[in-house]
């Protein structure tokens, strides 16, 4: 196999990784929603709390990207 | 679109040959290099004002003068920077207040400062043709190792040895010691690098996201200009996106600090 069409399938492999932090994310935001919507008045102290598992979440993801770019671009 | 693809990613595809021939093609990692602009050797070392050095200087001179003019007057009916240095010194304040515990006053200074520093450096490599210094790991890398450090040794003045029982978990049967304190070894010596990669990583996914997204807006307004209008709109919003990015991701650094350094101060007694 050349080696240019091995770099683009492994970072379509390494992508995939991505998938995973797209869960996380619609998870915290789900449930920061629908916590929400029983509690109204706890929402604006939890948000800063939404935002953070956010961020933790977000960064797991994109390791995998970073290592996809990597393969790609270098 | 094959074609539309390809040409996009030509910079990247045809290497440096590519480069030679057509002049200034970028390649989207293009942005991250650093160039020396005097250079400056102690010997073997390497020691060149680069431009990520250059730009330290000018977000440490920006915060410098966004704190010192602002505070100038201090009017009890505070003007526009007047207010912006107040909410980040109230903003900062709060959060190791109620992060921090009892004893994280004295290092709100450090705090504040770390924040600040990461907030404008992560906000002024946002502005087109600048560079971004959080974008390389070893910036990012010296920070969180600043971080580590620091609350190891505060950790171990306050506490003596008894600053090891950190790794042993409150009411953990005796069986299990040997199993979970390797790993809660392993989770605090990681600390540095994820503190780190978590940043850096942000930082150089986003700018590299802008740069591919703008190049197929580029690259499509060559044949028509309506259908370009599609991924300049994508590119706006990932720069919204990445302004909010660039705030979180220092705030984040912050609140972690907050949190190690909670750790440090008060171990498992809560």
């Amino acid at each position: 196999m050349e080696v240019e069409a091995a770099k683009m399938i492994g970072a379509g492999l390494a992508a995939i990784g991505l998938a995973g932090a797209g869960v996380g994310i619609g998870i915290i935001f789900g449930n920061y929603v629908s916590a929400g919507i029983r509690n109204p008045s706890a929402a604006p102290k939890m948000f800063g709390n939404a935002l953070l598992g956010f961020a933790l979440t977000e960064a797991t993801g994109l390791f995998s990207l970073l290592i996809a770019l990597i393969i790609l671009f270098t | 679109m094959g074609f539309l693809i390809s040409k996009a990613f030509a910079a990247e595809a045809g290497g440096h040959a590519d480069d030679a021939a057509h002049g200034a093609v970028h390649g989207p990692l293009d942005q991250f290099e650093i160039t020396p602009l005097i250079k400056i050797f102690a010997g073997e070392t390497d020691l060149s004002f680069t431009n990520s050095s250059l730009w330290m200087v000018i977000v440490t001179l920006a915060i410098i003068l966004l704190l010192t003019v602002g505070m100038r007057r201090g009017s009890v009916v505070p003007g526009r920077l007047q207010s912006i240095s107040e909410l980040a010194y109230e903003f900062i304040a709060n959060m190791v207040r109620d992060n921090a515990g009892a004893g994280g006053k004295p290092y709100f200074p450090f705090i504040f400062t770390l924040f600040m520093f990461i907030l404008f450096a992560n906000v002024q490599g946002l502005i087109p043709s600048t560079f971004t210094v959080t974008s390389h790991i070893i910036v990012t890398i010296a920070l969180a190792t600043v971080v580590f450090i620091g609350v190891t040794v505060i950790g171990i003045v306050k506490h003596k040895l008894r600053f090891f029982t950190l790794f042993v978990p409150s009411g953990l049967p005796i069986a299990l010691v040997p199993l979970l304190v390797p790993i809660e070894l392993i989770s605090y010596l990681i600390r540095p690098l994820t503190l780190s990669v978590r940043l850096f990583a942000n930082m150089m996914a986003g700018h590299t996201l802008l740069f591919v997204l703008s190049t197929f807006a580029v690259s499509l307004s060559g044949f028509f200009v309506l259908p370009a209008l599609a991924p300049l709109a994508v590119t706006s919003a990932m720069y919204g996106l990445e302004m909010i990015v660039a705030f979180l991701q220092a705030y984040v650094f912050a609140v972690l600090t907050c949190l190690y350094l909670h750790d440090a101060l008060h171990l498992h007694d809560h």
